[in-house]
């Protein structure tokens, strides 16, 4: 039997407040175990839990990027469940009032285009983090409990595990321009579990459903639904029946493995939160959010390609990420030639940030830097070839004005014929044998001669004026 | 019967509580009983009148995003009966799946 691949996705992103989304207590990554917590994230008796603005609001961001409604009157709830990392035995999150609802994106694979709608974004509380030790002991760090977290549910509108990546890649790049989150799996700052589901093709109905946890990375999303449409085909291709089940998904072996039968939503007992009164949000509020987001992707891209005649390649490499996207924005902002700007962006730049694991914050450079640059090569006064050793001082070092950096370094090209036209008499004097050479027709001859004196200014002089003023001075002689 | 032992065995095992069988037999009367009651407000006509999602009556109660030092983990670790290197050290979980979040 021929089956289709049914897919929804539940993606986790933890938005990047200062504090956790019910307590003050610190919201940052990397501290001593069990440090940024108190007795609200342990859910002490007697405490009061109370909403943090800013992630009411950053939900609201991420919900409106993602096209969605955003509702005029949302509330928490509780889910209730057992588990070490989850200190109250149930975590505040939303059921049936989500902030955000009825969103879609646009997804491409391989240059079809498809709208995937998105059910809702509701904003909840991150439990804590669990190591599983070896010695019958498991150790629990609560310091990301409390921290806000906005789950985005998919319809189940994807076919294929290409379009599961295609959907995470497009949900990464569109939150992360709205810089709500840094979005980033190997942290777990964006986190992703899958419903999946066969059915024969042309069927309306839904199969039975599995829902994968332990997708940790991009590559094991599809993964781990690859081996699942393979486990399921299996089993109903042999006449066999489904049980609706959460799988996880094992990386060192690639395939999936039963965790536990589903519990139905039922059985978290969901229940208002009498803690924290409901919230009204007011249309105002609304479009004050929608008026400070940042132009998305789709839009930055068509502004280069017609304001800057950018190729529609350059654009979507340059927009691929915001700090990209903001850098190449700044340096053009700058004066500087945007090709120019693209060109260095996609090629020296991004090559020193992959071979070095680096992000453009951790690294020196600055717009203005390369941009000062730029203008520095288009003048004249420095070669590119000189350029890759600017690059290389800008990026690693840094410079607040690189025209002055060039000049003590003694990059400065020489273009001047005055101090140019002793170094080229001298040069013709010793090699008249090229002269004539030359005369006779051979190129090969002025390639030499320019070589000569590219040679006794230590690569300082400016090919192309040596070359004028060598065809001038033979012409002479 | 709008409570039966299937139901208290349900709840049961998901609050974690373990009951013997009398037991289970005297708490599915009480609850029974329990719901009964709060099902005479169905003879009330509720048509038309907007549902009650909260006790209070405020909306909109949050604070700024202002961080506080996390409470001494010390103070925290008073009620924790086993620990390692900063962590809470608890049975293994073999589930291994993480949490629900």
């Amino acid at each position: 039997m021929n089956l289709e691949p049914v897919i929804g996705l539940e993606v986790h992103v933890e938005l990047k407040t200062d504090s956790k989304m019910f307590s003050p207590s610190p919201a940052h990554f990397g501290a001593e175990p069990n440090t940024n917590t108190n007795v609200i994230d342990w859910g002490h008796p007697g405490v009061l839990p109370v909403v943090n603005k800013r992630a009411i609001e950053f939900g609201m961001r991420a919900a409106l990027t993602l096209n969605c409604g955003i509702a005029d009157y949302t509330k928490f709830d509780r889910k209730n469940y057992f588990y070490p990392d989850n200190p109250k035995a149930y975590q505040i999150s939303q059921f049936d009032k989500p902030i955000g609802f009825d969103g879609w994106i646009e997804i491409d694979v391989k240059g079809e285009k498809k709208k995937i709608r998105i059910e809702r974004v509701h904003l909840e509380e991150d439990a804590g983090k669990n190591t599983h030790g070896d010695n019958g002991s498991s150790f629990v760090d609560l310091n990301r409990q409390g921290t806000p977290l906005i789950e985005i549910v998919s319809e189940a509108d994807m076919r294929s595990p290409e379009e599961a990546q295609a959907y995470l890649d497009t949900i990464k790049q569109l939150i992360q321009f709205t810089k709500v989150s840094d979005v980033k799996m190997q942290e777990g700052s964006m986190r992703c579990d899958a419903n999946i589901s066969l059915r024969p093709f042309g069927q309306e109905e839904f199969g039975t459903k599995t829902e994968l946890k332990n997708l940790n990375s991009f590559n094991n999303v599809r993964k781990g639904l690859e081996h699942e449409i393979v486990r399921q085909e299996k089993i109903l291709n042999a006449g066999g029946i489904l049980q609706q089940e959460t799988r996880r998904f094992d990386e060192t072996t690639g395939e999936t493995i039963l965790m536990r039968v589903k519990e139905g939503s039922s059985d978290y007992r969901y229940f208002p939160e009498p803690d924290i009164p409901n919230l009204k949000i007011s249309e105002d509020w609304i479009n004050d959010v929608r008026a400070s987001l940042p132009e998305m992707p789709k839009e930055r891209q068509s502004r280069y390609i017609n304001d800057y005649s950018l190729p529609e390649y350059d654009a979507g490499v340059l927009t691929a990420t915001v700090e990209m996207s903001d850098f190449f924005q700044e340096t053009v902002d700058y004066a500087a030639d945007p090709k120019q700007v693209s060109n260095w962006l996609m090629g020296e730049v991004s090559a020193y940030l992959n071979s070095e694991h680096l992000e453009f914050s951790e690294t020196k450079l600055t717009p203005k830097a390369l941009a000062e640059m730029i203008t520095l090569i288009e003048d004249g006064t420095i070669s590119s070839k000189i350029a890759k050793k600017v690059f290389k001082e800008l990026i690693t070092n840094g410079s607040d004005d690189v025209k002055a950096l060039v000049e003590e370094k003694g990059w400065v090209q020489l273009s001047d014929p005055a101090k140019l036209l002793p170094i080229i008499s001298e040069t013709l004097d010793n090699n008249e044998q090229s002269i004539e050479d030359y005369k006779n027709g051979k190129d090969r001859a002025l390639g030499f001669l320019v070589g000569s004196v590219m040679k006794q200014t230590r690569g300082k002089a400016n090919p192309g004026v040596v070359n004028k003023l060598l065809k001038e001075e033979m012409d002479k002689r | 019967m709008a409570i039966n032992e299937e139901t208290v065995k349900q709840v049961a095992k998901l609050a974690k509580l373990e009951f013997d069988d009398s037991t289970i037999d005297s708490i599915t009367k009480e609850l029974d009983q329990i719901v009964e009651m709060v099902e005479k407000l169905d003879a009330l006509d509720t048509e038309g009148v907007e549902g009650t999602y909260h006790g209070l009556p405020q909306t909109n109660v949050w604070r700024e995003d202002v961080v506080q030092k996390g409470t001494d983990r010390e103070d925290l670790f008073k009620n924790v009966k086993t620990r390692k290197d900063g962590y809470i050290e608890v049975p293994a979980m073999f589930d291994n799946g993480g949490s629900e979040a």
